[in-house]
């Protein structure tokens, strides 16, 4: 079994949850409470993951990334080499595909909370940062564990903006999606299995854990 | 004391369109703010409490502004240092009672916090309560509670929206009592609104009536509730009956006026209103200000003597609820021992006696 290929996808898979869950707050914030009138348009490109191909986001991140891309320029003038068929690359295309499975469960359980709540909070004297981590955030558990849950399942299964971007180099940017074509295309379907099986086994694991929660099986405060 | 000037309109979708424009003042003690729903007592609240901005006005507690459109002025709801009470109490549901009452209190050192909160929960008495959290415990401890949370801060004013709406009267009283013996050494303005005329019997100090938007009358409980000019505010302060009439005749010596009400020969006289000869009004009559009798009374002061039957009895709990068609159709309550001793019955023969000042002339 190919475990490279396995703990470089794990890997991938939480730095872009943890990244998408720093810049997924503050976003997903803004989307819930802000009044401004355009508002749907940030809602419509944070959702044009879910209905572009991979290979038009690949595309174009990999333009951008590229040595005469703005992105690849600024990498190579801050680090010395290029972003794309790196493990940085990697990243960043990531969370650009994952951002709505981030976002949008944070938007759907910031606008959830009681906003008598947050009136409640401000006659109290607590102004918007505190109502956020005393109300807001406690409140929406839930939708932060899905958003989590969700960008780092998504990200483990993924293939065309990988295959894009990373291209297919041993240990850096060969993920299991990408190592399992590899075996179906040189006909060793019996470790293809086994890496496929064990990729099946934990995306239901993690997405039992968002539907418990959802559910409220098992809920990180008690229960009302 | 709290000075308020206000104008704001709300034009939202959906909802009809609307002008909130008063100018109050509430002096320290219980305030009353008594109208129907829909007449902009929450708006007014919210206006006060920095929640909404109001198009134009002023709001200033004890000489400190709080806003003034001309100048500019709009402070934010955490910096006002006003306790509001929601209809909803907006306990949050995460926190444990004590949090929940400590949770305005971020600025004040451990030692002094758990004092202050120890101080107020106790004279709300709900110190067992402590570590509940907000979905255990009952409804009027709830109330409590958020009184509780609103208080410790020692706020300069105190806005109050249906806190007690779905308690029942003898736990009302006892709350209310607390919040009292609270008040007498704080001596705050609390503004408390109401569409039940039950509470505003039970705390009428002073009334603010509130109908479409403006203040329409103010002044002790019996002078704003008791003559109401005003159909809806009738209603809300119950009026059961609300009939009908044409002005027949006014005899000015008297201070009476004779009405006939609509589509009957009856006849009423009422108290001299504003009106004249042929006018349309209203007449609001209480339920409970009716008496009935089995037999044509004689020798009674009262000047409303009419003959109807009974169309329906309907007990509800203490109450008969008793409706009489004398050509108009009047709700009378009576006790169910009324009932028993005098054996009245749907189809019974009965009089009605008013007197002249029990009948209220609506515009």
């Amino acid at each position: 079994m190919n475990l490279d290929a396995l703990f470089l996808s794990l890997r991938l898979a939480l730095c872009v949850s943890l990244l998408l869950l720093i810049i997924g707050m503050p976003l997903a914030y803004w989307l819930a409470y802000s009044n401004w009138r355009g508002k749907f348009l940030l809602e419509s490109v944070v959702a044009l993951p879910l209905v572009l191909p991979p290979t038009v986001l690949g595309f174009y991140a990999l333009v951008a990334m590229g040595p005469h891309g703005p992105l690849g320029k600024l990498w190579i003038a801050l680090f010395g080499h290029g972003l794309a068929f790196t493990f940085g690359g990697l990243i960043l295309v990531s969370v650009l595909y994952s951002f709505p499975f981030a976002v949008q469960p944070l938007v759907a359980s910031f606008e959830g909370v009681d906003r008598k709540l947050l009136n409640a909070s401000a006659v109290l004297g607590a102004g918007g940062w505190r109502t956020f981590w005393r109300v807001i955030l406690p409140l929406s558990l839930p939708g932060v564990v899905t958003a989590v849950v969700l960008s780092f399942a998504h990200t483990l299964g993924e293939f065309g903006v990988v295959l894009m971007v990373g291209g297919n180099l041993a240990g850096v940017t060969r993920t299991v999606s990408i190592d399992i074509y590899d075996r179906v295309q040189s006909l060793e379907y019996g470790e293809a299995n086994r890496m496929a099986l064990l990729l099946l086994v934990i995306s239901f694991g993690v997405l039992s854990v968002v539907y418990a929660v959802n559910r409220r099986v098992w809920t990180p405060w008690a229960a009302k | 004391m709290l000075a308020a000037r206000i104008r704001k309109a709300r034009c939202s979708p959906g909802t009809p369109s609307f002008l909130l424009d008063v100018s109050i003042e509430v002096p320290q003690g219980i305030t009353i703010l008594f109208g129907p729903s829909g007449a902009g007592k929450s708006t007014l609240l919210d206006c006060i409490a920095g929640l909404t901005r109001p198009e134009e006005g002023r709001i200033e507690i004890g000489g400190d502004v709080l806003f003034d459109s001309s100048r500019g002025i709009h402070l934010a709801a955490q910096k006002r240092r006003i306790a509001y009470v929601f209809q909803t109490l907006a306990l949050f549901p995460h926190l444990s009672v004590e949090e929940n009452v400590a949770y305005g209190l971020n600025n004040l050192e451990q030692e002094k916090r758990q004092e202050r909160v120890g101080g107020i929960l106790a004279a709300f008495r709900v110190e067992n309560l402590r570590k509940q959290r907000p979905g255990e415990i009952s409804g009027g401890e709830k109330q409590r509670v958020a009184l509780a949370r609103s208080l410790v801060t020692e706020p300069g004013l105190l806005l109050l929206d249906e806190p007690l709406t779905g308690l029942d009267a003898e736990l009302k009283a006892a709350i209310v009592d607390d919040l009292r013996a609270w008040n007498t050494a704080k001596r705050i303005p609390i503004l408390y609104v109401t569409h039940s005329r039950e509470e505003v019997d039970a705390l009428g100090e002073c009334v603010l009536a509130m109908e479409n938007g403006h203040i329409v009358s103010a002044g002790a409980p019996m002078e704003v509730l008791d003559a109401p000019r005003r159909k809806k505010l009738a209603q809300a302060a119950g009026f059961e009956n609300l009939l009908n009439g044409i002005v027949l005749d006014l005899r000015e010596t008297d201070g009476v006026m004779r009405v006939r009400l609509e589509e009957s020969a009856c006849e009423i006289e009422v108290p001299l209103g504003y009106a004249v000869a042929g006018d349309r009004v209203k007449v609001a009559i209480r339920a409970g200000d009716i008496l009935l009798a089995v037999e044509r009374p004689i020798g009674l002061s009262a000047r409303n003597i009419m003959e109807g039957r009974i169309v329906s009895l309907e007990q509800r709990g203490t109450l008969v609820i008793a409706r009489v068609d004398c050509g108009a159709l009047f709700v009378v309550h009576v006790t169910p021992g009324a009932v028993r001793a005098l054996g009245l019955a749907a189809g019974r023969r009965v009089w009605l006696v008013l007197k002249t000042h029990s009948c209220h002339l609506v515009a």
